[in-house]
């Protein structure tokens, strides 16, 4: 969906990732999801006075581990930052971030469409930073009191902000690559960039560049877009705020600099994005130095550990899946998309039935059928490698026909049990090829019409066989009874 | 045996020998308290229930022979600086009123585990923010030597309590100068340790960079005995040291012979009270006396100490009073047309902002909520302090301000480490005048800031500080001297201090009769 437009759309993200910690970034308290309001804190995450933090390693190793599979530069020495504004969901009244001397900087992310929807693009990523999440308000308003609860739960949680270079030129590369750099984050196992439940946020910046007859490129003021909840509603609140701005621009001609950044939140269920207020004068969080941190400092050695633990990112694995099972570039793309679990699992059943076209096949058009449907993951699905690959193996002997292997494999999900069990509850046994031979015979005999058909030429009219080999014996193999019987018929000159 | 007479290394000698017990000894300063806290206002809370069923505890494991820790049975007196979880912790603030932390500080715990007796929490400035004590929000501390005089700050009434024998020892926090200065105007002895000897955990934090706490006793030997228990390693303060805390009773009883000591001429410039230059050059002779030899130094960034002080501590402090809101804890303004936060109005950025220029229209309930209640809760030198910080911190004045602070904060630490060179300790007056006048400095901020003038340096360079009498007035009042080290040297500190000790009799010297105060 290439459309050729007036303009060159510049977008920029920013990226919100919660790492996978046990423990909050300054403090011991756990990080796990969805506990009850205000029980997972303690004295330094709300901020109590004399409250000291300690910086947490892991999630140091873990942002490491991030920067590096970015491509950053890694600073030898790291400071932390106090950012100052007052809001009731951060109780110091500052956030623990980096300012100028962020741990890592100066990285990249490609992101290549397999379908060829959009050029490859390599994204620059200015910065990667850590620092800590602030609590949740809740604004109660269906109570109709107005008030605001506030849930500190999640003050302290260990947060990597990736910022992008403008580097993305259309919405759809903007979701494309959001989704890279999810799987990405995904294998290294730094995050589980789950958006519903907030341990993943983007923030998006875009403006148009417009060639002038003059020769001159017109930009139009740059929008911040927030509140985006899906990878989905980024793409399009982009889409909107592209369209927006075009006809703006058309109506106005007020380019950037003339007026304000400005912030703009989408509206999900309306579809529009909508100015939040615009700030009178730029914000000023008063960074400063946080004096009750010491500097981090990174070696070389630490570099070479971390690097040494970081496994296969997601854009080599397709390479290496592709060349190892001779599947297509689109069916790695496809495997790999689904993360690491699955990848796991196709790999061990390629493994055993030896092929990984039919294995690949099998992936896609079975299980990952079955687990879209059913919301599954591949962790707990009921079948395994093992049992899936003793069906394949015997589905591509010719035991079963592939409309019987899937039969078999639709009881296997839904019951748990092995091909034998299901072969046997569904009495489905196999045909010996003498039976075959036997029973193709019979229906010769009875169908002289057709075998004068096919003798004269007409190999279809061999269908005609099938069924009624079908109605005798359930479990023949219809390409098997046709070969036999076109084997019979040509033996009969 | 008159507990009261006694310094804490002879009380906890004397409880461990049996010759008094620690009810006796805790009774004796908790009816001290009660006789004069009215006068002096030392103590915010005194805790005697807690005090004595502790000595009672005590006093029975003593008995059964079980082991005990090194101070059992010493009473203790606690700056409200320091979280203590049986006690209300309030930093002398109308915020913090009727705070109880569910914690201990890492030295309240340490001296618990050291079988201390907590009596109380002593007044102080508010958010330890001042020179005389007269920033409290519960009243100024007067000086047991003159009541019509402040005891200094910020610790005035850790200072006010030893000086008046209701507690044989205090703890202090020094950010600024804030043991040794009233350490010197009350007479007693006070050790600022280097930056990260002692945790600051549940130490409130003023300035985060300069904080740090001390003891405050009779002597030296009294502060060398509290530090053995309170200095060491905490994994809970990032900027807490990790070396091995000396036996620093054990390294007292050591000649000064070969001690070089530094006297920087600077310190004698105009301002310097004749009578306290005077009592510095006779504490010059007796460690001459004892051996030491003096020798100019130089300091040649000392001069920008205060103002680099006064950035970067309001600076710090702006930001870690921030959380003082009262939206979580503390004081919190009564609603007035409503505090609730806007509902969706989850803009953080934008909140907070503004309202400075819109006079009396608040932008949001939340935002009155803030500004009311943080209007209500500091008192006049807090906010001007958190005003100073917040306007050096603004983008456009960082650089000139804040920035440069830093930069002449390291040449001051260069100055000192240079210095240490040549000298093994720095010697000179704690302020330029001895004690003066409740309401004498109030109304002129900048002349209550030089009261820090020979103290800040110590802070800003990270190095330790030690302040202990030289002399009297002949008005009576007590004179300082202080004597700076090279980081971790608090054993050479408490050593030189406790050879003039032994040399001189001023630390003995006890104030008169405390009567009613006049008004």
């Amino acid at each position: 969906m290439s459309t050729v437009t007036p303009f060159t759309t510049i977008i920029g993200l920013e990226v919100h990732v919660q790492l996978m910690t046990r423990t909050k970034l300054f403090c011991g308290c756990s990080t796990r999801f969805g506990a009850a309001p205000n029980t997972q804190v303690c004295p330094t995450c709300i901020g109590l006075p004399g409250s000291l933090p300690v910086m947490n390693r892991q999630a140091f190793d873990l942002a490491l581990r991030s920067a590096l599979a970015l491509e950053c530069r890694i600073a030898p020495f790291t400071k932390w930052d106090r950012k100052n504004y007052f809001y009731p969901d951060l109780p110091k009244g500052y956030q623990i971030s980096q300012f100028d001397l962020p741990f890592s900087s100066d990285g990249s992310l490609a992101v290549v469409d397999p379908k060829g929807a959009f050029e490859p693009r390599r994204v620059g990523i200015v910065r990667v930073h850590l620092e800590e999440d602030a609590g949740k308000s809740m604004h109660d308003e269906a109570a109709g009191t107005g008030d605001t609860r506030i849930d500190l739960n999640r003050a302290g949680t260990p947060l990597c902000e990736i910022v992008t270079q403008p580097d993305l030129r259309s919405p759809q590369e903007a979701r494309a690559w959001l989704n890279e750099l999810k799987l990405l984050l995904v294998y290294l196992g730094v995050s589980d960039c789950n958006m519903q439940e907030g341990s993943l946020r983007v923030d998006a910046n875009v403006n148009l560049h417009i060639p002038q007859a003059d020769g001159r490129v017109a930009k139009t003021p740059i929008v911040e877009i927030k509140n985006m909840n899906s990878f989905r509603s980024v793409e399009r609140a982009l889409v909107y705020e592209t369209a927006r701005q075009w006809e703006e621009w058309q109506a106005t001609k007020v380019e950037m600099g003339k007026t304000p950044k400005q912030t703009r939140g989408w509206d999900d269920p309306a579809g529009i994005t909508r100015a939040q207020r615009q700030k009178e004068e730029s914000s000023d969080y008063r960074y400063f130095p946080e004096p009750d941190l010491v500097p981090v400092t990174v070696t070389e050695q630490q570099i070479a550990s971390i690097r040494g633990k970081m496994g296969v990112p997601p854009v080599s694995l397709r390479k290496t899946l592709a060349d190892t099972w001779k599947i297509s570039p689109y069916d790695a793309d496809v495997l790999v998309n689904q993360g690491p679990e699955l990848v796991d699992y196709f790999e061990d059943l390629a493994t055993r039935v030896g092929e990984g076209k039919v294995a690949s096949n099998w992936m896609q058009q079975d299980v990952l059928r079955v687990l879209n449907e059913t919301n599954g993951t591949v962790a707990t699905f009921p079948v395994r490698p093992a049992g899936l690959a003793d069906l394949i193996g015997r589905v591509v002997k010719g035991d079963f026909d592939t409309s019987r292997g899937r039969e078999i494999f639709a009881e296997m999900v839904t019951s748990g049990r092995s091909v034998d069990d299901v072969v046997a509850s569904l009495g489905i046994s196999a045909v010996s090829d003498d039976d075959v031979i036997a029973l193709c015979r019979e229906l010769l005999a009875a169908n002289p019409k057709i075998v004068a058909d096919v003798k004269s030429g007409k190999e279809q009219a061999a269908a005609g066989l099938i069924g009624q080999a079908k109605k005798k014996n359930a479990n023949v193999n219809p390409g098997k009874v046709r070969a036999v019987c076109l084997d019979l018929i040509r033996g009969m000159e | 045996m008159q507990p009261l007479d006694l310094s804490a290394v002879d009380l906890v000698a004397a409880l461990r020998q049996g010759d008094i017990t620690a009810v006796q000894c805790t009774s004796a300063f908790l009816d001290r308290i009660e006789a004069t806290n009215g006068t002096i206002n030392a103590f915010l809370a005194v805790d005697r229930e807690g005090a004595l069923a502790r000595a009672t505890d005590i006093d029975a494991r003593r008995k059964a022979g079980k082991p005990l820790g090194p101070l059992a049975g010493l009473p203790i007196a606690l700056k409200d600086v320091l979280c203590t979880s049986d006690m209300p912790t309030t930093c002398a603030s109308k915020m913090l009123q009727g705070f109880r932390p569910p914690y201990d500080a890492d030295v309240v715990t340490r001296l618990r585990m050291a079988d201390a007796v907590f009596v109380g929490k002593t007044n102080m400035d508010e958010f330890a923010m001042g020179g005389s004590n007269e920033n409290s929000a519960f009243g100024p501390v007067r000086n047991p030597w003159d009541l019509s005089r402040a005891p200094g700050g910020s610790s005035g009434g850790s200072a006010a309590c030893v000086a008046a024998d209701m507690a044989p020892v205090a703890i202090g926090s020094d950010t600024g100068g804030s043991i040794r200065q009233p350490a010197g105007l009350c007479g007693i002895t006070g050790l600022k340790p280097t930056y990260g000897r002692v945790s600051r955990r549940g130490l409130i934090a003023f300035a985060s960079s300069l904080d740090q706490i001390g003891p405050m006793a009779r002597s030296a030997a009294d502060c060398a005995l509290i530090m053995e228990t309170i200095a060491g390693h905490d994994p809970g303060d990032s900027t807490s040291l990790s070396v091995d805390v000396p036996r620093y009773t054990d390294l007292l009883d050591k000649p000064l012979a070969g001690v070089r000591i530094g006297r920087v001429p600077e310190h004698y410039a105009e301002g310097l009270d004749p009578e306290v230059a005077k009592g510095v050059e006779e504490a010059f002779a007796v460690l001459k006396a004892a051996g030491a030899t003096v020798h100019d130094v130089k300091l040649p960034h000392a001069k920008y100490g205060i103002p680099t002080y006064y950035l970067i501590a309001p600076c710090e402090a702006s930001s870690n009073l921030a959380r003082y809101d009262g939206a979580h804890y503390g004081h919190r303004a009564e609603p007035g047309k409503g505090h609730r936060a806007e509902p969706g109005k989850g803009h953080r950025a934008e909140t907070g902002k503004g309202h400075a220029t819109k006079g009396a229209g608040f932008e949001s309930p939340l935002v009155e909520m803030y500004c009311r209640s943080r209007a209500e809760g500091f008192g006049p030198e807090v906010k001007r302090r958190i005003m100073l910080g917040t306007y050096a911190l603004s983008s456009g004045y960082y650089d000139a301000y804040y920035a440069k602070a830093l930069r002449v904060r390291r040449l001051i630490r260069q100055d000192y480490l240079d210095a240490f060179q040549t000298v093994d300790l720095i010697g000179g007056p704690v302020s330029a005048t001895p004690a003066f006048k409740l309401g004498e400095k109030t109304d002129d901020p900048l002349a209550m800031y030089l009261v820090d003038l020979y103290t800040v340096g110590t802070n800003l360079a990270g190095v330790g500080g030690i302040s202990f009498p030289c002399g009297f007035t002949k008005s009576g009042l007590p004179i300082g001297f202080q004597l700076q080290s090279p980081p971790l040297a608090e054993p050479l500190l408490l050593q030189a201090a406790d050879r003039f000790q032994r040399l001189t009799d001023w630390h003995r010297r006890r104030p008169k009769a405390i009567g009613e105060a006049k008004a």
